[in-house]
């Protein structure tokens, strides 16, 4: 059995050259100056301290923020009752509402969000609130999927208990479903969250350029004006506040646990 | 528990499926218009579909995502099979430390990834073309080709694999004739979530190629600053084909089902 072992070494190799170096990179980049070779090394904060002293940069990761977050409560809202009407239908119509829920995730995103331009463009709409619309079109399913796979998890013995024991419909829903559902509604947030923040072409495709995220800065500052180092910082900046914001949702969902 | 559900809820669930086919019918329908026009249908044509089968550039894009996903899909499937039995017997610190790593391609936002990559290739001064977005799709690929295979060697008998050993079998005979065999269906899943994620992507396949290759994202994104409808001919064409491949994926199941519950009963009924 100690020469199945072996077998990973490869991986190992690979995954420390094509994952753990690149990660590397950034962090390097992020914290040197701009067009120093391997031997003159420099480092600085500068990029970051130019990220944060800026009159836009700031108020433009604010705004990703807010979009991501807004994203998020608009797909539990919406996302949230549709799964809880799915886990009550019969078996066969469910898993029809989960194929059909399923099915346009197979078409690729950006050709999915490129589909919207025509209808947008068509009602004028303001930019942001297309962005939105492109935003919880793209991201809703997973909310849904997610939730409804909690709620149908739910023994439906517990429900009856409940209404045994003198809960009515409003009780039992705030008190059993609820509840037991939020690990859903977490690793919903999960799915939805994360990708909202770095998104860049849901901006650039329905956003007609006037309505910059976080992840359009990072594009434009390593594909139109070079500045690596800068871009580097950027994604930094990104990735740290979401690994924050993630440890905080999964630590939420871990104290819920515990108060069952 | 209570199995009905209102008309209310119906229709709730109508608007959701509504809202999700909405710009996928849409992008179809205006395909199929005479003008450029994306709001107004003036006539049924086919010019859209016939000047997408004639431009290169999309035929070459399409040449690229399907030949891109293919490599990923074999290599990532093959490479992460094998990774996962290896771990399933090694150190749990070993363990461990190779799920911590596969974790940041997929939690990091997809954009990280991209940049991490590359500025490791033009670190190392590699030119970068279709090998290094193959390079690239490949790393992505595996941390899920493992996530779908890793379950079902938990669940498998250790014994089973060593009682092959005792009986003669070489390790490799095991892992093809014992191991193998038992997690066939993780693989599969395996290789499907690794054809559509290589076959979708567009951040990460977007900044690890050179000029010159662009794979159906990358041409679409670029291709959207003027009207060009020949893009909805395009995005028709991957709705039709993603259609159809589900159709047959889950259609022919359950008509192979729904004989063998016939013949079941034709059986009991005999």
């Amino acid at each position: 059995m100690k020469n199945f072992s072996k077998l990973t070494y490869p991986y190992v190799i690979w995954m420390t050259v094509m994952i753990i170096i690149p990660m590397l990179m950034i962090v390097l980049y992020a914290f040197t100056v701009q067009g120093n070779s391997v031997l003159t090394l420099q480092f600085t904060l500068g990029n970051f301290a130019r990220f944060f002293a800026d009159r836009i940069f700031p108020s433009v990761l604010w705004r990703s923020l807010k979009v991501a977050v807004i994203t998020t409560v608009i797909c539990i809202a919406i996302g949230y009752p549709a799964a809880f009407v799915m886990a009550k239908l019969k078996a066969n119509s469910a898993a029809m509402m989960v194929l059909l829920i399923t099915l346009p995730m197979w078409i690729n995103m950006l050709v999915r969000t490129y589909a919207w331009r025509g209808i947008l463009t068509r009602f004028s709409l303001p930019p942001e609130i297309a962005v939105y619309i492109g935003m919880v079109y793209n991201f809703l399913p997973f909310m849904i999927l997610q939730i409804y796979t909690a709620l149908s998890k739910i023994d439906p013995s517990l429900l009856i208990a409940a209404h045994d024991l003198g809960a009515n419909d409003r009780e039992t829903f705030l008190r059993v479903t609820l509840p037991l559902s939020l690990s859903g509604v977490v690793s919903g947030i999960t799915l939805v969250f994360l990708p909202a923040v770095s998104s860049f072409f849901i901006p650039k495709l329905l956003g007609g350029g006037s309505y910059i995220l976080i992840g359009n800065l990072i594009e434009e500052y390593f594909v139109s004006t070079g500045d690596w180092n800068f871009g580097a910082a950027i994604s930094l900046i990104m990735a740290i506040i979401i690994l924050i914001s993630m440890y905080i949702t999964r630590k939420l969902d871990r104290e819920t646990k515990e108060d069952d | 528990m209570e199995k009905k559900t209102g008309i209310l809820s119906k229709i709730y669930l109508g608007l959701i499926l509504f809202f999700f086919y909405l710009p996928i019918l849409y992008v179809v329908f205006f395909s199929f218009n005479s003008s450029k026009s994306l709001s107004k249908f003036t006539g049924f044509s086919l010019k859209w579909y016939e000047s997408m089968f004639a431009n290169s550039s999309i035929m070459e894009a399409i040449g690229y995502t399907v030949a891109c996903a293919v490599i990923a899909t074999i290599v990532s499937t093959i490479v992460g099979t094998i990774t996962a039995i290896g771990l399933s017997k090694s150190s749990k610190v070993l363990r461990e430390t190779v799920n911590q790593v596969n974790n940041l391609p997929m939690l990091n936002p997809e954009i990280v990834t991209a940049i991490g990559l590359m500025l490791f290739y033009t670190s190392l001064r590699i030119k970068t073309g279709f090998w290094t977005m193959v390079m690239a799709h490949i790393a992505f690929c595996i941390p899920y080709v493992m996530l779908s295979v890793l379950p079902r060697l938990r669940r498998l008998d250790p014994n089973i694999a060593e009682a092959a050993l005792d009986l003669g079998c070489t390790p490799l005979q095991a892992m093809f004739k014992v191991i193998i065999p038992q997690i066939k269906e993780g693989i599969i899943a395996g290789a499907l979530v690794a054809f559509s994620m290589s076959f979708d992507d567009f951040v990460i396949s977007m900044f690890t190629t050179g000029p010159g290759v662009a794979n159906i994202s990358i041409y679409v994104y670029g291709s959207v600053k003027r009207i060009n409808p020949t893009v909805n001919a395009l995005s028709a064409l991957i709705v039709y084909v993603v259609t159809i491949i589900l159709i047959i994926v889950n259609v022919v199941p359950m008509i192979q089902e729904k004989r063998r519950n016939k013949n079941n009963v034709l059986k009991e009924n005999v």
